[in-house]
């Protein structure tokens, strides 16, 4: 597909996403802040109102037909799933809460085995979720935290990167796209750094999920971490995606419903995968509307959202370089449609407040990710981030609220 | 709303050009005032005599709000006493918390604050200059957050 094919598919695609349509202080709403969450289309609203209507009940638990509907919901997500990431079984994919309670969960069942002196490798890019688990476990178990380091234009040290995984290292923990600046970290050269090693590899595609295709086993990956709300799915739910084997070595999370098959006030008899790592009732609508967000991006395609959003990057990119006084932090080789910025004399705040009155809605502050952000020794960014429904229009509505919140500070 | 009703020409003077910036020698009461949503970070230094405030100065980073209400603030509560000042705090907060209140003339240039009511969002970049100062003033010396 060419640009203009694109053009008129995407622009298309808008009317299915109804909030796209809102006035923010009487102007088109202009939403780029797609890297904190994506909005959802009518078909992920329709599906768990589907769910609601006529499916609800708790899944793994009655004979009743509802409770049957449910589990089979329930579970048909679950393979969704596995097919979207291409996990070699369902029993793989473990339901959580978003990908901070992914990575947390690791940490603590991966993490309780570790002992002082280990050693977890993570990058400078990382977003927090990514960095205080491990320091928590820093402080109960004494692990060693290493960080390969960043270079000025928000890339990974790749070299540093391969003296810092040792054997001594048991985990390496990175993002796949760097939230706050965009980078697309090269997984596939630490990955295999880590391999020769025998180190397992977690990674983190809170950011990746909707812009790129995902495979589990063509990544080689150990464990890999997302959430729905930035696939167009539901909040309060995400993906754990781990090894069979790997996931089978981990001691139970949390303990509860659904995750035992016999408890008695002597033993208790824990059950298989993946219900072992999914204490309670879980999130069974949301679970359902990552279903049907995974068909919709599917049935869209990476191979149209991924050049269109480039194509926006490289437009944004552009535009944006070309106003006096505006820096654009992370100017990595490979990005992703993020675009973080920082204005001379303007603070990021002041930025936000400004752009939201002429309907834009960005990201500012640290973004959770402040060592990233204190690299660049500034308090805070404002950042644009890209989703496929996005327009040049909105570019160019960008460029010209930047334009205005700087005649008003001159 | 109105943009210009947020960043008044007063606000944008004193966010430019802020007053009385910098630190006092000691002895002075000094008390750090940080926003963690924000990453604004503030320090004030002040010398009260008599219960009176003599000297007030700040430094630090952030938006052009906070950086504004921090310089307005030096200036009205510079010769006030204690009380004095906690009365004006009183009334600035009010401002700030309560869209489209007549701001009383005794706040003077304060009342250029009056546009961040309509965004609440905004209100702790303008209150953290005026923690910060009470937090001196009590004479714990130590860092205060507003979130």
């Amino acid at each position: 597909m060419n640009i203009s094919e694109l053009r008129h598919t995407m622009r298309a695609r808008r009317a299915d996403f109804p909030i796209l349509d809102s006035t923010i202080n009487g102007k088109p709403l202009v939403y780029l802040d797609n890297g904190a969450s994506t909005q959802r289309p009518l078909a992920v609203v329709e599906a768990e109102r589907h769910y609601a209507l006529t499916t609800h009940a708790n899944v793994h638990r009655g004979v009743h037909t509802l409770s049957q509907r449910a589990t089979d919901a329930y579970e048909g997500a679950r393979e969704r799933v596995r097919r979207f990431i291409n996990a070699r079984s369902s029993d793989e994919v473990i339901f959580t809460k978003g990908t901070t309670e992914s990575i947390n969960l690791i940490a603590q069942t991966f993490g309780r085995l570790l002992t002082a002196g280990d050693e977890i490798v993570i990058s400078h890019l990382e977003h927090h979720a990514n960095i205080v688990p491990w320091q928590m476990l820093r402080e109960s178990h004494g692990v060693i935290l290493k960080v390969i380091p960043m270079t000025e234009r928000g890339e990974l040290d790749l070299n540093a990167a391969a003296a810092l995984i040792t054997e001594r290292t048991k985990l390496l923990a990175v993002t796949m796209i760097s939230n706050a600046l965009g980078t697309i970290v090269p997984v596939h050269d630490l990955i295999r750094m880590a391999r020769a090693k025998g180190v397992p590899v977690l990674l983190d595609a809170a950011q990746a999920i909707g812009h790129q295709p995902i495979d589990v086993q063509a990544l080689d990956c150990d464990f890999l971490a997302f959430s729905a709300h930035k696939l167009y799915g539901p909040d309060g739910l995400g993906v754990l995606y781990g090894k069979r084997d790997r996931l089978n070595a981990l001691p139970p999370w949390q303990g509860g419903g659904d995750m035992i098959l016999s408890v008695s006030f002597e033993k208790t008899i824990y059950n298989e995968l993946p219900y072992r790592l999914e204490a309670g009732t879980p999130h069974m609508s949301g679970a359902v509307g990552l279903a049907a967000a995974i068909d919709y991006v599917e049935g869209l395609g990476f191979e149209r959202i991924l050049p269109w959003e480039q194509h926006l990057l490289a437009l944004a990119t552009q535009r944006l370089s070309a106003i006096p006084k505006l820096r654009i932090l992370g100017t990595a080789a490979r990005k992703a449609s993020v675009l973080s910025f920082v204005i001379d004399g303007i603070h990021p705040h002041d930025i936000g407040t400004i752009l939201n009155e002429e309907g834009v809605a960005i990201r500012t502050g640290h973004h959770c990710a402040q060592p990233a952000i204190d690299y660049f020794k500034v308090p805070a960014t404002a950042r644009a981030s890209f989703a496929f429904y996005n327009t040049e229009d909105e570019v160019e509505a960008l460029a010209v609220a930047i334009e205005k919140t700087i005649a008003l500070f001159e | 709303m109105d943009l210009k009703n947020l960043y008044r020409e007063v606000i944008l003077d004193h966010n430019k050009n802020p007053r009385n910036t910098g630190a006092l020698p000691p002895p002075a009461l000094i008390a750090q005032g940080h926003n963690p949503l924000c990453g604004d970070q503030l320090i004030i230094s002040c010398k009260v005599h008599d219960d009176r405030l003599d000297e007030v100065r700040f430094e630090g980073t952030g938006c052009a709000i906070s950086t504004a209400s921090a310089s307005l603030m030096t200036e009205a509560v510079k010769g006030k006493t204690v009380a004095e000042i906690e009365d004006l705090y009183n009334a600035v907060h009010h401002l700030l918390t309560h869209a489209q209140s007549e701001a009383p003339a005794a706040l003077g240039k304060l009342a250029a604050l009056s546009g961040v009511a309509e965004y609440p969002a905004r209100v702790k970049c303008a209150t953290l200059a005026w923690h910060t100062l009470r937090q001196a003033l009590s004479g714990e010396n130590s860092t205060i957050k507003t979130e």
